[in-house]
C-alpha cells in the first residue's frame, strides 16, 4: 500500500476514534439535563436608544470595557465613537478603506482597530490630541473579518486566506500564524482568560487554539454552512456559534461536542452575530430576517425578539457589566436595549 | 512536486488527528451540570435576566419633576 494510501486509512481511523470517544462521554445532552431548571423569564427588552449617525450598513460594533463607549464600523468609510448614556458622538475616525467588515476596542481604552476588503488591520491611537494611525498590519492574502486586542502591544485577526493570526503591535508584525482551517475565518472569540480562542470559518467548523504555541487544539463540527459568529460563554468552559444554517450552537470545550442547538423551524435566516448576558444564560443571536433573538442557553427555548431593525442585523454586543444589548444593522443604526 | 505537497498535507492532516484524539473527555452530565451551576449562581447579577430598576438604568432618560 502506498504511503498517501496508508495516511488516508490513519486519518478515517483518527475520525472513528474522535468520534466513538465523543460518543461514550455523551450520557445526557444539555436540554434533558436542564429539565429541573425554572425557565428563564419571558425576555422584553425596550430600545433605550437609537444611535443614528451612520450613513451606510454597519458591519460592526465593539464596547470598551469602560462599559460606556463604544466602537462601531460602517461601509459608510468610518468609525464612530459613542457615549453610550448620552447618544452622542465622541469621534469620528476617516478610514483609507471604507470596506470596513470588523472594527474592536482595546482593553486599555486607548486604542481601536479596524479592517476588511483591504486584508490590513489599522490600529488607531484615540487619545493623541488628533486620533493618529499607529500601525497597518498588512500580510493577510485575504479579507480581514474579525480582529480583537489582547492588550496595547498585540492582537488577534481572523482573515478570508483561512489563517488567523497574533500580532506584535510594536513591530507590526505577526508573532504566530493558526494554520488549519480550509475556509475563509469569519469571526473570533478570545478566552476569558486569554490564553486561548475559538475561530469560526466558511468550512462550517470552529477552532480552539492555544494563543501562545499556534497549535489548533480541538475542532467543533456539526454546523452545516458558514460560521459567522462565535463566542465563549464568560465561564469559558463552552462556545456558542451562529451560522448560515439559521442555527446557534453550544460546543462543551471539556467534553469536546456539541451539546445543543438552538433553532427554531420558522427561522429560515443566518445567523450573523452574537453575544452573551453576563451569566451566559441569555443568548442574543442577530439574524438576517432584520430581528435578533433571544434563547435560553440552557434549555435551548427561544425567550425573546429585539425587532425594530428596518435591515439585517449585523452585529450585536453587550458590554461588561452586562447593562444592556447593543444591536447594530444594515440600516444604517445602532440600538440600545435593556 | 504535487504529489509531495500532497503527501505532507496529509501527513499534518494525521498528526493534527493525532492531537485531537488524545484530548480528555469529560462527561456531558458534568458539563452541563457545570454550566447550570454558572448560569444560576450569577443570575442574580445578570441586568438583562432580572431587569435594570428605572432609576438606575444609565441608558434611561431621567425622568424630572416638575415642581408648580
Amino acid at each position: 500500500m502506498g504511503e498517501m494510501e496508508q495516511m488516508k486509512k490513519e486519518a478515517e481511523a483518527l475520525k472513528t476514534q474522535i468520534e466513538a470517544a465523543r460518543k461514550a462521554v455523551h450520557d445526557t445532552d444539555m436540554a434533558s439535563a436542564a429539565a429541573g431548571v425554572a425557565p428563564a423569564p419571558q425576555v422584553q427588552l425596550k430600545t433605550r436608544k437609537t444611535l443614528k449617525g451612520h450613513l451606510a450598513k454597519i458591519y460592526a460594533m465593539h464596547w470598551s470595557t469602560d462599559n460606556r463607549l463604544m466602537v462601531s464600523a460602517s461601509q459608510d468609510g468610518k468609525l464612530l465613537i459613542w457615549d453610550s448614556h448620552s447618544g452622542n458622538k465622541v469621534n469620528a475616525v476617516p478610514l483609507k478603506s471604507s470596506w470596513v467588515m470588523t472594527c474592536a476596542y482595546a482593553p486599555s481604552g486607548n486604542l481601536v482597530a479596524s479592517g476588511g476588503l483591504d486584508n490590513m488591520c489599522t490600529v488607531y491611537n484615540l487619545k493623541t490630541p488628533v486620533i493618529k494611525t499607529v500601525k497597518e498590519l498588512d500580510a493577510h492574502t485575504g479579507y480581514l473579518s474579525c480582529a480583537r486586542f489582547l492588550s496595547d502591544t498585540e492582537i488577534l485577526t481572523s482573515s478570508g486566506d483561512t489563517t488567523c493570526a497574533l500580532w506584535d503591535l510594536e513591530t507590526g508584525k505577526q508573532k504566530t500564524v493558526f494554520l488549519n482551517h480550509v475556509g475563509d475565518c469569519m469571526c473570533l472569540s478570545l478566552s476569558p482568560d486569554m490564553n486561548s480562542f475559538v475561530s469560526g470559518a466558511c468550512d462550517s467548523l470552529a477552532k480552539l487554539w492555544d494563543v501562545r504555541d499556534g497549535q489548533c487544539k480541538q475542532t467543533f463540527q456539526g454546523h452545516t454552512s458558514d460560521i459567522n459568529a462565535i463566542s465563549f460563554i464568560p465561564s469559558g468552559n463552552a462556545i456558542i456559534t451562529g451560522s448560515d444554517d439559521c442555527t446557534c450552537k453550544m460546543y462543551d470545550i471539556r467534553a469536546d461536542q456539541e451539546v445543543i442547538c438552538y433553532q427554531d423551524a420558522a427561522l429560515n435566516s443566518g445567523v450573523t452575530s452574537l453575544a452573551l448576558s453576563t451569566s451566559g444564560r441569555l443568548i442574543f443571536a442577530g439574524y438576517d430576517d432584520f430581528n435578533c433573538n433571544i434563547w435560553d442557553s440552557l434549555k435551548g427555548e427561544k425567550v425573546g425578539v429585539l425587532s425594530g431593525h428596518d435591515n439585517r442585523v449585523s452585529c450585536t454586543g453587550v458590554p461588561e457589566d452586562g447593562m444592556c444589548v447593543c444591536t447594530g444593522s444594515w440600516d444604517s443604526f445602532l440600538k440600545i436595549w435593556n | 512536486m504535487s504529489s509531495n505537497s500532497n503527501l505532507t498535507t496529509m501527513k499534518r492532516t494525521v498528526e493534527q488527528l493525532k492531537l485531537e484524539a488524545s484530548v480528555d473527555r469529560i462527561k456531558v452530565s458534568q458539563a452541563a451540570a457545570d454550566l447550570q451551576q454558572y448560569c444560576l449562581q450569577n443570575a442574580s447579577k445578570d441586568a438583562l435576566l432580572v431587569g435594570v430598576p428605572a432609576a438606575s438604568n444609565p441608558f434611561r432618560e431621567p425622568r424630572s419633576c416638575a415642581l408648580l
